[in-house]
């Protein structure tokens, strides 16, 4: 499968997915107004991807900022995601959060208590 | 006399002006906004945490606008009147003001107000309740929101959200929203 890559724009986060290192990453913000027609393709990718996962697959989300639009695209990719782990692969979800962030924090344990995979929060320091 | 919209906005920006902007809502100007923000912004000495409260708070008030305005009567005297909406953000002692500023269309109001007296009556803890029921339940929408943006807003604020209805013709309201974040 092809390997996506999207730098980092004011808007949209740096995103890599890589099936051969079985990677899933997103990082930075993600506020655009139309967040569907940016995540749609991540999700399809997924779609694809669960059709032959790696065995193990580890998802770093780093997002400094998100906007309600893309709330929901978010837990679209979490929702793909558990269908991987429901079929026995391992999921590793890294969630993490800068130290003094209490919002972000919260919206780890949004998806957490949705998702039926164990999120790891990661508290970054300065 | 009907609604000034000249002094709605002049009397939002009284006190300390960080940022303000009316016309047309479109995606640069969002961005130009926000980009706006962060430069005056990081000059100050707020915690990150509060800074980082109102950059959200912006995004949702920006996009909401974008996505709901209505277009401004006819008779009204704008020169931009695609997508029109105000924004002013200013500070006001130790805490935050964001007000935006907006057509709509009479029939709206019901709704508005609805959802609006419907989150301010929730505890911090329905807030969070019912925010994790819509991200989960609810459809995609086209504007992908699906009815988060107020909740949020009150979710991180911590307070409640201030607005008026201001009768403009027989139409239009003009729709003032104030956030206060602290």
């Amino acid at each position: 499968m092809e390997t996506i890559i999207r730098e980092e724009t004011l808007k949209t986060p740096f995103v890599k997915f890589d099936s051969d290192k079985g990677l899933v990453e997103i990082k930075g913000r993600s506020i655009p107004e139309n967040s569907i027609e940016f995540y749609k393709p991540l999700i399809d990718w997924l779609d694809k991807y669960a059709d032959q996962p790696n065995g193990r697959t580890s998802v770093n989300i780093k997002l400094e900022y998100f906007n309600t639009s893309s709330s929901k695209c978010i837990l679209d990719i979490f929702r793909k995601l558990e269908l991987i782990h429901k079929k026995g692969n391992e999921v590793e979800i890294n969630w993490y959060y800068e130290e003094d962030d209490e919002d972000m924090f919260e919206a780890g344990e949004d998806y957490q208590s949705i998702i039926n995979i164990p999120f790891k929060m990661i508290e970054m320091e300065d | 006399m009907g609604f000034d919209l000249n002094n709605w906005y002049k009397e939002k920006k009284q006190g300390d002006l960080i940022l303000e902007y009316a016309g047309s809502i479109s995606s640069d100007v969002i961005s130009d906004t926000l980009t706006e923000f962060e430069a005056k912004m990081n000059q100050s000495e707020d915690l990150r945490r509060v800074r980082k409260k109102v950059y959200n708070v912006l995004v949702e008030c920006l996009q909401n606008l974008y996505h709901h305005v209505d277009e401004p009567p006819e008779d009204v005297e704008i020169d931009e009147k695609d997508r029109y909406g105000a924004v002013v953000l200013s500070r006001d002692g130790t805490f935050y003001r964001v007000s935006t500023g907006n057509y709509v269309k009479k029939e709206k109001i019901s709704s508005i107000k609805d959802r609006i007296d419907q989150v301010n009556s929730l505890s911090d803890d329905e807030v969070k309740m019912l925010y994790r029921e819509v991200l989960n339940n609810s459809e995609f929408s086209e504007k992908g929101g699906g009815g988060l943006g107020m909740l949020d807003i009150v979710r991180k604020t911590g307070n409640k959200l201030e607005y008026n209805f201001f009768q403009v013709d027989n139409d239009y309201i003009f729709f003032a929203l104030d956030v206060y974040i602290s």
